[in-house]
């Protein structure tokens, strides 16, 4: 089984420490180009920037394609006004919550220029004006007068989190989803022999699964295979008097298999396959809570006459935030897990209970 | 044709999980088709009819799938918190029975914390499947269910669950059957698709329809009335026959397909009402716009009370809407020449 170790996370690490915001996922791609580029048959990128690395199987007969995805892009912000010496109004790429943005410090462009988001100190505020939240029209990204010159309008800019191992868990920013790609990188160099592996590190997941659409269409598969990282609302310290029906995942329970999410039901072939091969192997699993939220999986399902699709995520605690929280060994057992299934898929997979 | 009704509607068959109630439909038309597919989302396609010269390949459409509900915990005491799968409103859901796939039946009750006089939303409801722990509870996470209610004649009146869309489904198997059996001219190719995951977002019809890529496509649905007491500003009422679509809230149908639809209708002298319905969409959405476009319609069955487990037609609208439906699969669709 595949495991990992001091190799997989300094890959994670340079994925996690890269920055690259919907639409501008140029750094991870590099390090992806350069990590697969070895392990594969056919390799290319498409119009809009998707990675497509092709790892064929071994014999004459048929092979199933299956696509796995995993999305190369992260939440983040881009510039969109120029208030001089410094001073860059901004918007939000992605979904992240207004009221965690005060007071981060960011990588801004292509050069990393350190900034932070600014507010009005707590020296100046009244005490009423502290119980609402700031609104997102009144913070600014504030780079300092001499960098300003270096950075323009529609320029990125990303939580300034260095990858940080805290015993067996891992602190980060983009684990959302770095794991995800990581993981992929890792199935190109020990690709089951069984399947036509399509790979595909997408972009623009985060705005709206659009580097996935075309990228299914492109590959046009047999199976579709999501890897992404989805939130552990396991620790509620706020909410301790009841029992917490709400988690959504837990950390250290396993991979979390998907079995509806607001964009695709996954296909319950996939599904038993994942648990089966989970008991078989004796791997942790958990079955994320059916409920909102998406992933490529809502595109690659739908394309072309239709994939059968399913979703597996590493759980990590404030996902879409400064920084997540994860544990080591959720990411290992999901490696392992989607690996073994992968090497486990044959034609039989595609029968109907009916 | 009752008695079709009454077995596909009692047939339990939640988006995604549609394998049981396809395998009975598909043991009904079986025998009438040229060809029978299930695809890679498990849209039961049935070819039938070869495409004359002056005919079309034409795509008709009535989803398997029925709204449900799908497991997301059991708690200390063995209750089950549940989710939505498609449309599912609270207000539908306190009082009534549930009963999961693997046979498991419950009530849904809600947290009397948050009082009567609010509708509390979903995520206040549980089900009680008469456990007392998640040990013993026969139901998990990720387990679904449908709406049980049991099948009713008032009258001319037929009340079951599910009867979106079993009643379109019904509509499209009565409609093959008698175009087969009695030996019925058409000048198309017909495509019947009964699709899957439409309650989630018309999800099957999508895919099917890139497959088939057809000249033209009709979906069969059902659609609400406005002959209720208060009830919406609409002006289809049960019982004074077929709707033809020209509006719901994601698709315009193809006027030259409404002018098509009214005509056929006029002259088989066949009851029918025109349909304009502000929220809501069904299948004919999602192949209007597959590949470079396709024109579109749908033939709605009037249906009070869509989406609680009473859903209630006029079996005299579902005989006209089978009647109209054949009229026009029997005969050649004028030019759908575009406007000048």
């Amino acid at each position: 089984m595949l495991e990992i170790g001091q190799e997989q996370l300094e890959l994670l690490e340079r994925l996690t420490n890269a920055c690259a915001v919907s639409g501008d996922e140029g750094a991870v791609r590099k390090i992806v180009l350069d990590e697969v580029e070895e392990y594969v048959d056919e390799l290319q990128v498409d119009a809009l920037g998707n990675v497509l690395a092709l790892c064929r199987g071994e014999g004459d007969g048929e092979r199933l394609k299956v696509m796995v995805a995993a999305h190369m892009d992260e939440v983040g912000f881009m510039l969109t006004a120029d208030e001089k010496k410094g001073l860059y109004r901004f918007a939000r790429v992605g979904g992240l919550d207004p009221r965690q943005l005060v007071g981060k410090a960011l990588w801004v462009g292509a050069e990393r220029i350190p900034g932070v988001i600014g507010a009005k100190p707590i020296h100046f505020t009244k005490k009423k004006e502290r119980q609402n939240a700031i609104s997102l029209e009144s913070l600014r990204i504030d780079v300092g007068p001499e960098n300003g010159s270096k950075i323009k309008v529609g320029d990125r800019a990303t939580f300034a989190t260095q990858f940080t191992r805290l015993g067996k868990s891992i602190r980060a920013k983009a684990l959302d989803d770095r794991f995800g790609v990581a993981t992929l990188i890792e199935l190109v160099k020990h690709a089951p022999q069984n399947i036509d592996l399509l790979t595909a590190f997408t972009v623009q997941e985060e705005v709206g699964l659009r580097g996935a659409w075309v990228a299914a269409y492109a590959l046009d598969p047999d199976l579709g295979f999501a890897l992404d990282s989805t939130p552990a609302r396991d620790f509620l310290p706020w909410n301790d008097e009841e029992e917490n029906v709400t988690y959504n995942t837990r950390l250290g329970a396993g991979p979390a298999i998907y079995t509806t999410d607001a964009r695709t039901i996954s296909d319950p072939r996939l599904i038993k396959h994942l648990i089966t091969t989970a008991e078989e192997l004796d791997l942790p699993y958990q079955l994320r809570q059916p409920g909102g939220g998406g992933t490529d999986a809502g595109a690659i399902h739908r394309q072309r006459a239709g994939v059968p699709s399913v979703t597996v995520s590493v759980p990590a605690r404030y996902l879409h935030s400064a920084a997540s929280l994860a544990r080591m060994a959720d990411w290992e057992a999901t490696l392992a897990l989607v690996h073994a299934a992968l090497g486990r898929l044959g034609a039989g997979i595609m029968q109907f209970a009916d | 044709m009752k008695s079709l009704i009454k077995k596909f509607a009692q047939i339990p068959g939640p988006s995604g999980y549609e394998n049981q109630i396809r395998a009975a439909v598909r043991a009904e038309v079986e025998p009438c088709a040229n060809e029978v597919i299930v695809d890679a989302l498990g849209n039961l396609i049935v070819r039938w009819g070869e495409k004359g010269p002056d005919g079309l390949r034409m795509m008709l459409s009535a989803h398997l799938d029925e709204i449900g509900v799908i497991a997301t915990h059991v708690d200390k005491k063995g209750f089950v918190r549940f989710a939505g799968l498609g449309g599912v409103h609270p207000a539908y859901c306190v009082g009534g029975h549930v009963r999961f796939l693997n046979g498991t039946r419950g009530v849904i009750s809600f947290e009397k914390e948050s009082g009567l006089k609010k509708m509390p939303s979903l995520d206040k409801l549980f089900i009680d499947v008469g456990a007392t722990s998640p040990g013993d509870c026969p139901v998990g996470v990720g387990d679904v269910a449908v709406f049980a209610r049991k099948y009713q004649e008032l009258g001319e009146k037929i009340v079951t669950k599910a009867l979106d869309d079993r009643i379109g489904v019904v509509v499209l198997v009565e409609a093959l059957r008698q175009l087969h059996e009695e030996n019925l001219d058409s000048p198309h190719e017909l495509y019947f698709v009964f699709s899957t995951q439409e309650e989630v977002g018309l999800r099957g019809a999508g895919t099917s329809a890139y497959h088939i890529n057809p000249d033209l496509g009709l979906s069969v649905d059902v659609t609400s009335t406005g002959d209720t007491p208060k009830g919406s500003k609409m002006e289809v009422r049960l019982g004074e026959g077929p709707a033809i679509k020209v509006r719901d809230g994601g698709m315009l149908s193809d006027p030259r397909v409404v002018d098509w639809m009214v005509s056929t209708a006029e002259e088989h002298e066949i009851p029918c009402q025109l349909e304009i319905l502000k929220g809501g969409t069904t299948d004919a959405r999602a192949i209007q716009v597959t590949r470079a476009g396709v024109p579109v319609g749908c033939l709605s069955v009037p249906c009070r009370y869509v989406h609680s487990p009473s859903e209630m037609v006029d079996y005299g609208d579902v005989e006209d809407s089978v009647r109209l439906l054949v009229a026009l699969l029997s005969d050649q669709v004028p030019q759908l020449e575009g406007e000048e």
